[in-house]
């Protein structure tokens, strides 16, 4: 049985110095000849061998990169299966263009800790280790989940929810002419799913021109502005990003959603985020922004704790410390133009190795120290964006790219006056895969439209 | 009561509904002495709702107990007094037969094929303990107090077990069609430590044929050119006989609304939960309101009686109310109704609590099949029954069970999906369940399972011969086209363009001309004769393995890659509490379903791949162990 052939990049995100992409399975090599020019051929080559040339983009001749490869052949490979390793020049960004083909010429991305698996079932790795490849599994699998819900763009999130939905409706009412031939429901032609297909299909072109801007997916040190209502949250996002973007009022509560910012400290990207004040409340719409809230927090990589200087500190925020004590966490105490009423004293016995930091947003003082606090949090708690980000984004795009296909499948059958129920093959597949991109893949959903869709019955 | 020693069997089926004949005839023909019980004699085999077997899905179960050696399609092809291909208009996959049976003449035909096979004993009696001790099922104890020890034991006990019959106001406990219940089973299988659940089902009234205008009603007959369910049928005369189609009317819809505080769905009555695909007619009107008019199809219930059945009309309204109803509806405005409608709410087995075999996990030698496992239909039930006796005595035999794949029956769909998901309504097929619906055809149930059914004894030697001859006469014909070229000659041409198919430039193989939509395999023939004496099903067979080869080859290479999961058996003694790094989730669900194999593991809602590779690991490291140990 072929063992499936899988990518991924090897090294840690950074700009500059040399990104590795290894790929493993019995058809690496033939893989990376798809897309390797040399002179030769790397089938034909021998073992642990490295070789120089370019990666070249099969379909316009395009060279996306000057590397070295070098191939290992079964057992003595890392996984003990055939490796493939191309040593990438061009930055993170080339090197993602080149997983890409890599993805395109067919290899599937490795799920998280997939390489060391493989190395564990094929018995390169000994005993002792099996909890550490578990361990591994676990997190990386957790952070890599954690990521794709939380890096997907609000909007295009909503959006993709609301395509997939608009497909299961279509997909309902095949089902129904199948399973239901003599029900008074209408038949859906072969001309109907070509009209709906070509639409489909130039939204998935949209999305995956954005997505190859970046706007797909965002990336970076996810950090979340936490605190209650009207501490400066939003005052303290504004003056980050220099511009009104969050709406600042006095009264409390006024930021109901979750405000996105990008930010550049010291060159380290920080998508920042603003969020609507933790507190119990009866308005309907408040309490969606403060769920919203609790979910961005617990996606978070840092976490920016505000609070009212001028103001005691209140259960709820002594609560919140305690929550955050084992988080990447600064605590900011805001509006020290005031005068200031908290007892710092108390919170520094409480939480001995709390980093906090005393700022006035209207007076602009403070900032710098806490631009040297943030950049030090992440460098000594090592909260760098790992590979899972990058990943993340090439599994978006290799996503949206297989449902498309499949939807030009399903309008290239249709066109030819295939049978329904063999176009609903693609279409189903299509909708699927979609549902990946934003963790739905149960299948009830498509019997729940059928009867809600349709009066069926005996 | 004295209760008294009255046998000793290999196996004993309780309840001979659809599930039990055929647990029964499959335990009896693989050589088990068996016991078929049922509360009334004259209730084999019977139809309580509608008289037809088949449709989609279906219909596939019906082709598929077939090609394993069951009995049920055999029953109708002698028994049916219309027969209809659907979906003709689709593709291959969907093809499905459906016959209105000659319900009398059902029960007739199948009570002389129980009574005539070998090893098999037909008895009357109400079943109403498990003898069970040290976790194994040892037999049963009856209403009359005679204790049968057995191997194995089926239980198939349909709407029986704490029936309850409710129409309008009224309420009182029955089987269907005011048959016996179950009473005390029920409480057996709860004391035994059983989870149940109370579901609900109905049928709607039956009215008298000469009080029908059909004159007000559209004709609906049989195909002119029929098709059987069991590949042993060659050919039945008989005359069809046509069902009708009407639709209910304004005036039906304001009759259920103004007495819809009548409705025991509406008032609380019933609480079991009904199946959504099965809904009864008032509770179409109140959640489809928009909709004007619902079909109401008129099918006879047999070649000697006048009663019809009135397809689309299920509910558990007061007669009263029913009969203004039936009157509201175009061509039945003076019909008499002869029985009333109602529905039912029975006990079911939470089917989790099954292995894929259908014995239960609770209790060694215990399998049950049919509704009490949360299904409806009579071809779900037959389908789960075939299994079930044939694990049931391959347990007796001491042999391999045998498990159907989802890529290999609807049957294998149905039985996962129960096993694995559990259900929380009635069950039903239905084709989109099935992730390979192209693999699981009409027309290829023998190529897929009848080498299975050969294996394990249901097929006969002579049965089997022809089927092999038809695999290999298909298998050559098709290397034959993929071989052959078509030329561009005058015939080839003349050929093309009567189809309106593009013509030739050059040679092709003649499977790139069959692939073509407008071409049929009887276009080929005409240019390109067959060598070999094809009949229809594998002319038919060879078109549709080179039309949609591409499609089929494409969910082969899926089936492919899933069967290494499935293939990878999870031990029955792995500790999930053992395994760090699980989900919590991950080790409830785990340890509940007790999944065979990882492949069966991937389909427990709550498992996730990240789970399934950590179990994949654990699963190694402790083969490992093991073998440093030895």
């Amino acid at each position: 049985m072929l063992q499936d052939c899988i990518a991924a990049i090897a090294t840690p995100l950074g700009e500059g110095g040399i990104s590795i992409i290894r790929i493993s399975g019995d058809e690496s090599i033939a893989i990376a000849d798809r897309i390797f020019r040399f002179k030769g051929k790397l089938t034909q080559m021998t073992s642990h061998t490295v070789h120089y040339g370019k990666i070249v983009h099969p379909e316009d001749g395009r060279i996306l990169d000057e590397v070295l490869v070098l191939i290992m052949l079964a057992p003595k490979t890392f996984t003990a299966e055939d490796v493939v390793e191309v040593h990438c020049h061009g930055g993170m960004f080339i090197t993602q263009q080149v997983l890409q083909l890599i993805l395109r010429a067919g290899a599937r991305l490795a799920e998280p800790g997939e390489f060391t698996k493989r190395a564990f079932l094929n018995g390169r790795i000994d005993l002792i280790q099996a909890e550490s490849v578990i361990d591994l599994i676990r997190s990386k699998s957790d952070r890599a989940h954690r990521l794709a819900i939380s890096q997907l763009d609000g909007k295009i999130s909503k959006d993709i929810s609301k395509f997939r939905n608009e497909m299961l409706q279509l997909l309902a009412h095949v089902e129904v002419n199948i399973d239901y031939p003599e029900h008074d429901t209408e038949l859906m032609t072969q001309d109907e799913i070509i009209d709906s297909t070509n639409r489909w299909i130039s939204v998935l072109d949209e999305w995956l021109r954005t997505a190859r801007e970046g706007k797909l997916i965002r990336e970076g040190i996810q950090t979340v502005l936490a605190g209650r209502p009207n501490v400066g949250k939003s005052s303290l996002l504004n003056s980050f990003v220099k511009a009104e973007r969050a709406i600042v009022t006095d009264i409390a509560g006024t930021t109901r959603d979750v405000i996105e910012e990008w930010i550049q400290i010291k060159g380290y990207a920080l998508r920042l985020m603003d969020t609507a004040g933790l507190r119990d409340t009866e308005d309907l719409v408040e309490q969606i922004g403060v769920e919203r809230t609790r979910v961005a927090i617990e996606c978070a990589d840092l976490i920016l704790f505000v609070i009212n200087a001028n103001e005691p500190l209140s259960n709820e925020e002594w609560t919140l410390l305690k929550m955050f004590e084992s988080r990447p966490v600064i605590l900011i105490l805001n509006k020290t133009d005031l005068t200031v009423n908290v007892n710092t004293d108390e919170i520094i016995f409480k939480f001995p190795n709390l980093r906090i930091v005393s700022v006035s947003v209207l007076q602009q003082t403070g900032l710098d120290r806490l631009e040297t606090e943030i950049i030090d949090i992440i460098q000594v708690n090592g909260v760098i964006v790992d590979e899972s980000s990058v990943l993340s984004r090439s599994r978006h795009i290799e996503l949206v790219t297989q449902a498309r296909m499949m939807l030009e499948d399903a309008n290239s059958a249709a066109g030819m006056g295939v049978p329904i129920d063999l176009i609903q093959i693609d279409l189903r597949l299509a909708w699927e895969t979609l549902g990946h991109l934003v963790g739905q893949t149960a299948s009830d959903s498509l019997l729940d439209e059928l009867f809600s869709q349709f009066c069926l019955g005996k | 009561m004295m209760s008294y020693k009255a046998g000793s069997f290999d196996v004993i089926v309780i309840g001979a509904g659809h599930a039990g004949c055929e647990s029964a005839l499959a335990a009896a023909r693989m050589g088990c002495s068996t016991l078929l019980m049922t509360i009334n004699l004259d209730m084999v085999a019977f139809m309580p709702c509608n008289p037809s077997v088949g449709g989609p899905a279906k219909g596939h179960v019906v082709r598929e107990i077939d090609a394993l050696g069951g009995e049920m399609g055999r029953n109708i092809d002698q028994t049916f007094i219309q027969m209809r291909m659907l979906n003709t208009g689709k593709g291959p996959a969907v093809h499905a037969l459906r016959a209105q049976a000659d319900k009398i003449l059902y029960q007739k035909k199948m009570k002389e094929t129980i009574e005539s096979t070998p090893n098999l004993s037909l008895r009357q009696g109400m079943v109403e303990e498990l003898i069970v001790e040290m976790g194994v099922c040892r037999g049963v104890v009856t209403k009359t107090g005679a204790i049968y020890e057995a191997k194995a034991v089926v239980l198939t006990t349909g709407t029986y077990l704490r029936g309850k019959v409710i129409i309008g106001e009224l309420m009182y406990e029955s089987g269907p069609n005011n048959q016996q219940p179950s009473l005390s089973l029920a409480k057996c299988l709860k004391d035994l430590g059983f989870e149940l659940v109370r579901f609900k089902t109905g049928t709607p009234p039956r009215v008298h044929g000469d009080t029908i205008d059909f004159s007000k009603t559209e004709i609906q007959p049989g195909d002119d050119k029929v098709k059987y369910f069991s590949y042993e049928t060659k050919s039945m005369e008989i005359e069809q006989l046509p069902c009708w189609l009407t639709y209910t009317s304004s005036e039906t819809h304001s009759i259920i609304e103004s007495n819809l505080h009548r409705a025991p769905m509406f008032s609380g009555v019933i609480e079991g939960t009904g199946p959504r695909y099965c809904p009864s007619i008032e509770d179409k009107i109140v959640r489809f309101a928009d909709k004007p008019k619902h079909q109401i199809f008129l099918e006879p219930e047999g070649r000697d009686t006048k009663e019809y059945y009135v397809q689309g009309l299920s509910t558990s309204m007061p007669e009263d109310v029913q009969l203004d109803i039936l009157r509201s509806i175009p061509g039945l405005e003076r019909v008499e109704m002869m029985r009333t409608g109602y529905a039912i709410e029975y006990d079911a087995m939470v089917p989790t609590q099954l292995k894929p075999t259908l014995e239960t996990k609770l209790i060694q030698g215990l399998f049950t099949a049919g509704q009490i496992n949360g299904t409806s239909g009579y071809e779900e039930a037959a389908g789960q029954g075939l299994m079930a006796g044939i694990n049931a005595a391959c347990l007796v035999l001491q042999r391999k069970p045998v498990v159907l794949d989802r890529s290999d029956a609807y049957i294998g769909v149905m039985i996962d999906d129960l096993v694995t998901k559990g259900t929380n309504e009635p069950y039903r097929l239905l084709t989109s369940r099935a992730e390979y619906r192209l693999l699981l055809r009409h027309d290829n149930a023998d190529l897929r399972l009848t080498e299975i059914g050969y294996s394990i004894g249901l097929i006969t030697q002579s049965r089997f011969d022809s089927f092999i001859t038809k695999k290999k006469l298909v298998e050559e014909e098709i290397k034959r086209l993929r071989t052959t070229k078509a030329r561009p000659d005058v015939a080839t041409q003349a050929m093309l363009e009567r189809q309106s198919s593009v013509k030739l430039v050059n040679s092709v193989d003649w499977v790139s001309i069959l692939r073509r939509p407008e071409i049929s395999i009887h276009n080929v023939f005409e240019v390109c004769p067959s060598p070999f004496l094809l009949n229809e099903e594998e002319m038919e067979q060879v078109e549709i393995q080179i039309k949609y080869e591409g499609y089929i080859d494409k969910q082969l290479l899926h089936v492919e890659r899933l069967k290494k999961m499935e293939r990878k058996l999870i031990p029955s003694t792995l500790v999930y509490d053992a395994v760090h790094g699980l989900s919590n989730e991950a080790k409830q669900k785990l340890k509940l379903i007790m999944p065979l194999s990882v492949g069966q593991a991937s389909r427990i809602s709550g498992v996730t791949p990240a789970d399934l590779s950590i179990l994949l690991v654990y699963m190694e490291s402790m083969r490992q162990r093991v073998a440093a140990n030895e």
